[in-house]
């Protein structure tokens, strides 16, 4: 049997509402973007509901602990198509056995949430870690990013707490949706560049006076804390692997 | 003021203090209550990391590299020709501020040569810190040095502003120190660390009675040795960090390889590379002390006064220790655990949660994370091969060092590396 979800947390939790009303045995879950007929297997479209997945998602919350819940949505922002039978299957072991089974690291839905929520809260933290803020003419602090993973949703309130007293934007180019701090909340924006704008650095004409001379004084310093004599380049890219340099001032020429 | 002058000064102010190793953002408890600028994340964030794979969590200079000492392994030494420079105390705090506005750091670390005496140099340091908390609503990190010789008023005042203190112990033993640095000596160090450690303590005692104590040095002190310098074995080295962590409640301890800086007979000729791998093995064996339960005198003694340079210490200890082993995952407890080469802190965890639901085979110890190729020597588990011969020591290091590829060993250790 094959469940065909349509992608959205809502529907992976409805699925599991329609697992335990018919309980047809083995099942595995797929995205409706990705899904291909097979022409051994039945299928099941499952048609999203709000109500069956809350009443899922409160369960879930009696069974699992705080650290559980985070590995389950941090899974689900990781869009990976496998991921999504993981958390399907894993769902499903959670209420078929006691509480306490997510310490089961021997069994392979298990495993497998550690490993992928492992993967998002590295990218979340890359995030944290590699964005820099380019500050523009009307005091906005703005940067655009396309991380491996969803992570926008993890990284808002780090953002709010660290940076209360300045307007900020962060934007996710692949997903075409960002996060604009208003000085009071955190809102979901999307914005329609220009065809014209350069997306990965919209203006250097519309930056602040400043903009340049803190960026040089940055590539300036992180020049000097080098230290020659202990060069190690495979270190430096372990760290921070190539394709985050775009992000970051101290990597761009000039 | 010139954007060139202000360029020219961070060269030389960041150039001088890169020689402090310590990059540790973590331990900050301070949170952004007062709509400011600025959070502590408790595990610290790397922003970026140089050339030579240090991580860069805080804006680290000096500010001034004027010196009225002359220690020999110091770049900023009264006697070495080289460009000096000092900050004001407003420049300091504007970098920090638009440094961190722009998610480059995570704070400050602020340092100094001694200028006039220790208390003015305490006093402008302590200066920037009142400025970037008081006036600017900063609660990003902050790790300053303590002066030693600075009056303890200053010191007192500066822990209620600062996240983490330090002062570097130099070199491993007073003896290397006296060799290189006649002007110093331990106790200078040791009493302001007792000071401040003291004072930690008190603070954390009033907390429990009283509701709003002020913090003090919520992330700790830190020290650091100079490593390779002088001619101290690793024994002495680790003892001697053994006896600072237990003593003064430090945070961490950082070994810093010595990069030659000066052409003194007494010192390393200039040229010669530093100790990388020397370093990472006592990095290594800090970590033993730390955070798997081994006492510094398992791991080195009379016997064995320098670490193995081609096996790291747990395996060489393992490997000396053979009577301990096979280690039954199944059953052992998690100590044990902890101390079987190819396990480290997570999987062994994972292990002792998983094991509850059913006895462990291979394939779920590699998926755990086990280094299996390495554990294979020293464990059973429920479908282990049955193995006829009992291995010495010296085979399994034998069997290991053939299938494992040290990034170290095959380029040795005094061979410059060009590209």
């Amino acid at each position: 049997m094959i469940y065909i979800f349509d992608g959205s947390l809502t529907g992976l939790l409805t699925a599991v509402f329609e697992w335990f009303e018919r309980k047809p045995g083995s099942t595995s879950l797929k995205s409706m973007m990705l899904y291909q007929p097979e022409a051994f297997r039945e299928n099941l479209i499952v048609a999203t509901d709000q109500e069956k997945a809350d009443r899922v998602w409160v369960g879930l919350q009696k069974k699992l602990k705080k650290d559980w819940l985070r590995k389950f949505y941090c899974t689900y922002l990781s869009e990976i198509p496998e991921a999504y039978d993981h958390l399907f299957q894993f769902t499903i072991y959670i209420f078929q056995n006691e509480t306490g089974a997510a310490s089961n690291y021997g069994n392979d839905h298990v495993m497998a949430l550690s490993k992928y929520a492992k993967s998002v809260e590295r990218e979340k933290h890359r995030m944290e870690a590699f964005i820099r803020f380019q500050k523009t003419g009307d005091g906005m602090f703005y940067t655009s990013v396309d991380p491996d993973f969803n992570v926008l949703p993890l990284i808002s309130n780090h953002f709010k707490n660290r940076y209360a007293d300045q307007e900020w934007i962060i934007y996710d180019l692949k997903r075409k949706y960002g996060l604009h701090y208003n000085l009071k909340t955190v809102e979901e924006i999307t914005i329609d560049f220009a065809s014209e704008v350069n997306q990965k650095n919209p203006g250097l004409l519309l930056m602040d006076e400043k903009e340049e001379l803190y960026s040089l004084l940055w590539k300036d310093y992180f020049k000097s804390a080098n230290i020659v004599a202990r060069k190690n380049t495979k270190l430096h890219v372990k760290h921070v692997p190539k394709r985050y340099w775009k992000y970051l001032t101290e990597k761009q020429l000039g | 003021m010139s954007f060139d002058r202000i360029r020219e000064k961070l060269n030389i102010l960041a150039d001088a203090a890169k020689y402090d190793v310590s990059c540790s953002s973590s331990g900050g408890t301070r949170k952004n209550d007062n709509k400011g600028l600025g959070d502590s994340h408790s595990s610290g964030i790397c922003h970026t990391y140089t050339e030579d794979g240090r991580c860069v969590s805080l804006l680290k200079i000096l500010l001034t590299n004027h010196c009225i000492y002359d220690c020999l392994f110091c770049v900023s030494r009264k006697s070495n020709d080289v460009k000096r420079a000092a900050f004001t105390v407003d420049e300091v705090v504007e970098l920090t501020m638009n440094f961190y506005r722009r998610n480059y750091i995570e704070g400050l670390f602020l340092s100094s040569g001694i200028f006039k005496n220790a208390d003015f140099t305490m006093e402008r340091l302590l200066l920037v810190c009142k400025k970037l908390r008081l006036e600017q609503n900063y609660n990003g990190y902050i790790h300053l040095k303590t002066i030693p010789g600075a009056s303890d008023e200053l010191i007192k005042e500066a822990g209620l502003y600062a996240d983490r203190m330090s002062i570097n112990l130099e070199m491993p033993t007073e003896a290397g120190l006296k060799l290189l640095a006649p002007e110093k000596n331990h106790a200078d160090v040791i009493k302001p660390l007792d000071f401040v450690q003291k004072n930690i303590a008190q603070f954390s005692a009033d907390k429990k009675l009283i509701k709003h104590v002020p913090k003090f040095v919520p992330a700790g002190q830190s020290t650091q040795m100079v490593i390779g310098a002088t001619p101290e074995s690793d024994k002495d080295i680790m003892y001697t960090a053994n006896a600072f962590y237990k003593n003064f409640s430090l945070k961490r301890v950082y070994y810093s390889g010595y990069v030659p800086i000066s052409d003194d007979t007494r010192m390393p000729v200039l040229g010669t590379q530093p100790p990388l791998l020397r370093e990472n093995r006592l990095y290594q064996t800090d970590w033993l002390m730390r955070f798997y339960g081994f006492k510094v005198q398992e791991i080195l003694n009379d016997a064995n006064p320098n670490l193995d340079i081609d096996i790291d210490p747990k395996l060489s200890w393992a490997i000396r220790n053979m009577q301990h082993f096979p280690v039954d995952i199944n059953k052992a407890d998690y100590k044990m655990i902890l101390r079987i080469p190819g396990i480290g802190v997570m999987s062994a965890q994972k292990i002792v949660q998983a094991r509850k639901f059913g006895k462990l085979r291979i394939d779920q110890l590699k998926k755990i994370g086990v280094a299996y190729n390495r554990a294979k020597h020293f464990i059973t588990c429920v479908d282990s091969p049955y193995q006829l011969k009992d291995y010495q020591g010296t085979q399994i290091k034998a069997f290991i060092l053939a299938e494992s590829q040290s990034k170290y060993l095959k380029t040795d250790s005094n061979q410059l590396i060009l590209f």
